[in-house]
């Protein structure tokens, strides 16, 4: 008897134990053969900020209203864990239905193994209604794997008063105009830029625009095929990167500002202590929720073009978001990715300002006055450019995130910036 | 229920045949083991066994199981980076400084709060108190404290005409990192010495001092030799510790600026999850880990060896 106890104690911790060892399976949709079998959707999205959560949670209904058999399940995380949690479970082999994706290398890694489903069929009725620079992040090889519900680009948000303030009248067209506000303004005692150096990713979008500028749109798209970021005209880019940040015109101790924190980038722009910050089209957003905002003061004017250089200024850089489907998702998650894009839906997520047009002739809803600035820009961008740290494979993406921060720390080369990401990308297969 | 009725028979334990209740004697604590050696397996041994197998792929973590086997190249690609020997060079500084700065300080301290002096007990709740904090709480704490631009450091050595970069510059970024890092875990040291000190006799340093010894060599030649055991666990922790020190160093700077304050546990952790190659992060775990265990093995063979006679670790040893 007491040993059959001490059994039934044992078994009893050990499923007790194993169960909460080994974490729950996320639910199974049934997948019924009968078209209106009972349907459990699991969502993923990383849009915790209003308007976009409302906005989001409202269509989740909506659809659930018009299909009765499907029942949607919302996961919303914020960004880095949202990365980290969509990471360990796909590492797991098992995707969720929908989830949230920025598209390119990161994508293209979800698919090679075989975790995304190919809906080029099913949204072939869809596609033309998209803005290709919308669409681009999310087609491979010339297969959709998702759609887009957000689009954007980085250029300067400027504080107006401070440009005047150092007798700056016109934004600058070009890089060496760049180059002289940024003397102009530190002469006038203000602190040209603000910086976030302890995350990598604001650092890499100088470099980025720069090689843009200089090599051109292709090359850049070339030198992940060809793994050679050694070229000169890459080199000149870091040059360039090297060249602002000799003037030292970010804020004090930017290596150790983060972006969005209290003394962070973001707020040293809508505080008022620094001039401008290189940013996406989110940057209004998180200046008022950061500091105190500049409201009518804060202006818009895209990367300047570099003399010389073989791309267009017209070439944006960036990133938006779409939603992505499962490999093994019912055909509803389909249905509900083009339920979120149709015109009517997706417009009002416009006109909220919670994000920019990804459908053709959605600018007009567009409200805010920087934004509708960046929206036309958009509408009229002779190519684009998807953030390097999510279009390459993300090794590569991140030792260009690591070697711009070095470059503008002092601590590497030009040379050495483009030598190293060329071995990254060499050793990625 | 049962095993009350039982009882008296569990008594008389001597009687029955030998071979057969010592048989259930084992079967027993086999039963009982069971549960705690299935977690062990489950949650120690198998991510270890795990870790070490991807650190033989290129892998990216992504669908099923690793399948290019590249044999001991991410450990060769390891061992050539700049990066890595840097972050052995950082865990040597950090030891050191833990060593000789971090530890002679909790030691003074305790010894201070030994002393009859008023209101040591909540001295010792207040430097303790630190050690209580999640890690996290304490990196978000001095991340504002040691902002640059508008921390409180700054503002109040503004005062005196000091001003630092702190975290934000690769000169300063150490000492500032070890300056937390005391601040974290010197109340967890003191709080042992006070307890190691509680053990030592008084009647001895009594004895001392009528002999006539002052207080330093009272301390130098009675207090710190009989303290000796708890300062070698002391140590043994510190260093453990500090191989694996992450969390601070994550939320405080993120290994920056450009890797000058990054750790073996921080680069693990940009490789595996940044950069999605998880059989090359494996292998610096690999290494964390042999690092961890030769360190364990030689300090306890060698400099804890009186200490633990007669301890559980001592596995060959009888009773």
């Amino acid at each position: 008897m007491k040993r059959s106890l001490a059994l039934i104690a044992t078994a009893v911790l050990v499923t007790g134990c194993g169960g909460g060892g080994g974490g729950t399976a996320p639910s199974q949709p049934n997948q019924g053969g009968g078209s209106p079998a009972k349907v459990t959707l699991e969502w993923w999205h990383l849009s915790t900020a209003e308007p976009l959560k409302t906005l989001w949670a409202q269509r989740a209904k909506e659809f659930e209203a018009k299909n009765p058999n499907v029942t949607i399940k919302a996961t919303v995380l914020e960004n880095d864990a949202y990365k980290a949690k969509l990471t360990t479970i796909t590492q797991s082999g098992k995707a969720p239905d929908l989830f949230a994706t920025w598209g390119g290398g990161v994508l293209k890694q979800q698919i090679d193994a075989g975790l995304v489903k190919d809906i080029s069929g099913d949204v072939a009725d869809v596609l033309p209604n998209f803005t290709p620079a919308a669409l681009s992040a999310y087609q491979l090889d010339g297969k959709t794997y998702g759609l887009p519900t957000d689009i954007g680009m980085v250029g300067f948000w400027y504080n107006k008063k401070l440009f005047e303030k150092a007798g700056i009248t016109q934004p600058p067209a070009t890089w060496s105009a760049f180059l002289e506000d940024v003397k102009k303004l530190k002469a006038a005692g203000v602190t040209p830029i603000a910086l976030a150096g302890k995350e990598k990713w604001p650092g890499h979008y100088y470099w980025a625009y720069l090689a843009m500028r200089i090599a051109g749109l292709d090359a850049l798209k070339q030198a992940a095929v060809d793994k050679d970021f050694t070229k000169p005209d890459f080199i000149a880019a870091g040059q360039q990167v090297k060249a602002l940040a000799d003037l030292q015109p970010f804020q004090k101790g930017f290596l150790g500002a983060a972006y969005s924190t209290p003394d962070g980038q973001s707020a040293t722009v809508s505080n008022g202590k620094a001039a401008m910050e290189l940013m996406g089209q989110w940057a209004p957003a998180v200046q008022n929720d950061s500091g105190k905002g500049l409201g009518d003061d804060l202006g818009f004017f895209p990367f300047p073009a570099v003399e010389g250089g073989k791309g267009s200024a017209a070439d944006a850089f960036g990133g938006g978001g779409g939603i992505a489907v499962g490999a093994d998702a019912p055909k509803e998650a389909v249905d509900f990715v083009k339920f979120m894009t149709e015109m009517g839906n997706h417009s009002k997520a416009v006109e909220s300002g919670g994000v920019l047009p990804v459908l053709k002739g959605e600018e007009s809803a567009v409200k805010d006055p920087n934004l509708k600035q960046v929206a036309t820009m958009l509408a009229s961008a002779g190519g684009y450019q998807l953030y390097l740290d999510q279009a390459y494979p993300p090794a590569v993406g991140q030792q260009v995130n690591d070697s711009v921060a070095e470059l503008i720390a002092g601590t590497k080369t030009p040379e050495e910036v483009g030598a190293d990401i060329t071995e990254v990308a060499k050793s990625e297969e | 229920m049962t095993i009350l009725t039982r009882g008296p028979e569990a008594v008389k334990l001597p009687v029955p045949a030998p071979a057969v209740k010592k048989r259930g004697r084992w079967l027993t604590i086999t039963l009982f083991l069971l549960p705690a050696l299935v977690l062990f397996l489950l949650l120690v041994v198998a991510p270890i066994l795990v870790a070490v197998y991807s650190s033989a792929f290129r892998w990216n973590g992504f669908g099923g199981l690793p399948t290019n086997f590249i044999g001991f190249d991410n450990f060769t690609r390891l061992f050539g980076t700049e990066i890595f020997a840097q972050d052995l060079w950082h865990l040597l500084v950090l030891v050191l400084f833990s060593v000789c700065v971090q530890l002679p300080f909790s030691l003074a301290i305790a010894m201070l709060l030994n002393q009859r002096i008023r209101g040591r007990a909540l001295y010792r709740v207040v430097f303790f108190a630190p050690y209580v904090l999640s890690e996290v709480i304490t990196g978000v704490l001095f991340s504002l404290i040691l902002s640059p631009g508008s921390g409180l450091a700054n503002r109040m050595l503004s005062v005196f005409g000091i001003e630092s970069e702190w975290l934000a510059d690769p000169n300063t970024v150490m000492p500032s990192l070890f300056l937390v890092m005391t601040w974290k875990y010197f109340g967890f040291h003191m709080m042992i010495y006070l307890a190691g000190r509680q053990n030592i006799p008084n009647e001895l340093i009594e004895a001392a001092q009528i002999d006539g010894a002052s207080s330093w060599r009272t301390f130098r030649h009675i207090t710190l030799p009989l303290l000796g055991p708890t300062i070698r666990i002391s140590i043994f922790l510190s260093v453990i510790y500090t191989i694996q020190l992450f969390d601070l160093v994550w939320i405080l700077t993120g290994g920056g600026p450009s890797h000058s304050s990054e750790t073996m546990a921080v680069t693990m952790m940009e490789y595996g999850f940044k950069r999605s190659q998880v059989g090359y992060a494996s292998a610096i775990s690999v290494v964390m880990f042999v690092l961890s265990l030769v360190f364990a093995l030689i300090y306890q063979r060698f400099v804890m060896r009186r200490d633990l006679a007669g301890a559980t670790t001592n596995l060959g040893g009888r009773r």
